[in-house]
């Protein structure tokens, strides 16, 4: 087979799947966004309404909070999520008796459905009757409003995602590390190299290629994330206060049956995400990036 | 500091971080275990006055709770293959050759991901509907399929860029073609990747919610996360028996993990890459 031969039977499949499951919504939501569907348009068929509700967004007073919010939630996820994930790839990298026992249990939080973590995590965080609450209270703690106030509401749903995260980090890093050749380490230890330096100058560079695209794909997915914030503030309580963007737009969409509006609001979470993707790429190592 | 003390205190600190992570989980299990379908008690006990395994009885023999494992079991191993042989082979194409617009494809790949996913929910099933994959477990697949894949290819690139090209050269030398040295030299080194793309695919599958609850209408189709969200929407939510099937949904994954885990963390072909 000639190499062009090669490569249209590895490429072409891949890019069927995503050209049709994908991209063509993605199209058609383009249109929906110029159009006003919605609870009262949806019988006869909306109207094209051009950029009208892109408009109507920029006079969202809470909309820059919106951002604001989601950009913090997106920030101190990741970082939680990359640090414990690699430190207990790291751990778990080592021999020892029990390793393999320690591993199936540490990846428990990715293995339960999403939506059931979340709730039961809502349930530890009531005030009178949560797990969180009671154990405060037992070591001579007040029990801590979460659900009812701003800060509290957002630190819990935090806490949950970061719980929820960073088991896909550590599998991602506990495959990264094995690409590392174990040579590079032996021909340290002949050098006298601490266990310091090994991380900062073997470990750590050698893991950025497998581990990059799991950090951009993890900052990405975690902006777009519905489920922890939408189920564990009870869909963005108290009183809207702790919604993200991609919240806010489910309301939008499925609450309020503003589709239009909704699909527009989508096209403007994309192009965020799109420019902070590009500003990132613009700077950074462009391994990350696979190029 | 003795080796004996050491050893001690590695583990002491391994089992603190196992019981945070397990805490909510065990939570879960007591729920379970509650007679009278109690969702709060301001009890700490693990174990509930009065406690009982009940609901793992009721979930396994009198809900449909087999069929809905089999379904499950259908979507997320037909992901998970088709994930991996899609990422695999285009992954390669892309980290060995060098292709017009090379940057722009991995750029465009990742763009996908940034569109929130519930706007295209509406979409999506109109195109399914289109396609006559409506309530279809076909449909369902393929939905998985096309949001595990950017990830997929993505990661299995970025380990084959670790594996020098000279490995290939040197089969090709020997008289393998292109696609026999992917197969037989460099597949077999990315075991680990290609875990972590199947592992991907198949939770993508197992766990999701809303794409399905958008695609499958017929009962008889309700995959797990269906199907339990099914006992919380009748007049009272069963909150044992809910937490009893949610725990049972988890140990397919557990076992699969520990069963390739071997595969990715020993990294058994790997003796031969001298970096």
């Amino acid at each position: 087979m000639s190499r062009r031969g090669a490569i249209a039977l590895f490429l072409i499949p891949s890019a069927l799947v995503m050209g049709l499951i994908v991209l063509w919504p993605f199209v058609y939501n383009l249109w929906l966004s110029m159009t006003n569907l919605g609870l009262y348009t949806i019988k006869d068929g909306p109207d094209f309404v051009g950029f009208a509700q892109y408009l109507r967004l920029f006079g969202e007073p809470d909309l820059y909070e919106y951002l604001l919010r989601t950009l913090i939630w997106t920030g101190i996820n990741v970082v939680f999520h990359v640090v414990i994930g690699v430190g207990l790839a790291l751990a778990l990298n080592q021999k020892f008796t029990g390793r393999a026992f320690y591993r199936g249990l540490l990846i428990l939080p990715w293995a339960l459905p999403q939506y059931i973590a979340a709730l039961s995590w809502r349930g530890m965080f009531n005030f009178e009757y949560g797990q969180i609450n009671l154990l405060l209270g037992s070591i001579g703690m007040d029990p801590v409003p979460w659900l009812s106030t701003e800060v509290g509401a957002f630190a819990a749903a935090l806490i949950t995602n970061i719980w929820l995260g960073f088991p896909f980090m550590m599998v991602v890093a506990l495959g990264g590390l094995q690409s590392i050749p174990k040579e590079m380490y032996e021909a340290a230890d002949i050098d006298g190299a601490g266990s310091w330096w090994r991380l900062r100058h073997i470990t750590i560079p050698l893991l950025r290629p497998v581990m990059m695209p799991a950090i951009v794909l993890g900052t990405i997915w975690t902006f777009n994330n519905l489920n922890v914030i939408w189920l564990v503030t009870n869909h963005g309580e108290p009183a809207d206060s702790s919604h993200i963007l991609v919240t806010y737009v489910y309301k939008a969409a499925f609450v309020y049956y503003r589709y239009g509006y909704a699909a527009a609001f989508g096209v403007l979470i994309f192009l965020i995400l799109l420019v902070l993707t590009w500003m990132n790429y613009r700077q950074a190592d462009k391994s990350a990036y696979g190029a | 500091m003795s080796p004996t003390l050491k050893k001690v205190l590695w583990h002491a600190a391994m089992i603190v971080v196992v019981l945070i992570t397990m805490y909510p989980v065990l939570q879960i299990f007591s729920i379970s275990l509650r007679p009278g379908d109690q969702l709060y008690s301001t009890s700490l006990d693990l174990i509930p006055e009065g406690a009982s395994l009940e609901s793992f009885r009721t979930i396994l023999f009198e809900k449909p709770f087999l069929r809905w494992l089999g379904n499950s079991l259908l979507v997320a191993l037909s992901t998970a293959i088709l994930g991996v042989t899609l990422a695999s082979t285009a992954a390669y194409a892309l980290s060995r050759f060098r292709l017009p617009g090379q940057k722009g494809i991995l750029f465009a790949i990742l763009t996908t991901q940034m569109f929130p996913a519930t706007m295209l929910l509406l979409p999506m099933y109109l195109l399914m509907r289109n396609l006559g994959l409506v309530n279809s477990l076909v449909g369902v697949i393929l939905a998985y399929t096309a949001t595990a894949l950017p990830f997929c290819i993505w990661t299995m690139k970025g380990y084959y860029d670790t594996i020098p090209r000279s490995l290939e050269e040197a089969a090709m030398i020997d008289g393998m073609t292109e696609v026999g040295a992917f197969w037989r030299v460099t597949l077999p080194l990315s075991a680990p990747a290609l875990v972590i793309t199947f592992l991907f695919s198949f939770l993508a599958g197992w766990s999701e919610f809303i794409v399905a609850r958008t695609l499958i209408v017929s009962r008889e189709l309700n995959t797990l996360p269906l199907g339990l969200e099914s006992l919380a929407t009748t007049f009272q939510t069963e909150w044992a028996n809910y937490a009893a099937g949610s725990l049972l949904v988890a140990v397919p994954v557990v076992a699969l993990f520990l069963g390739l885990s071997k595969f990715l963390v020993e990294g058994l072909t790997h003796g031969g890459v001298k970096g």
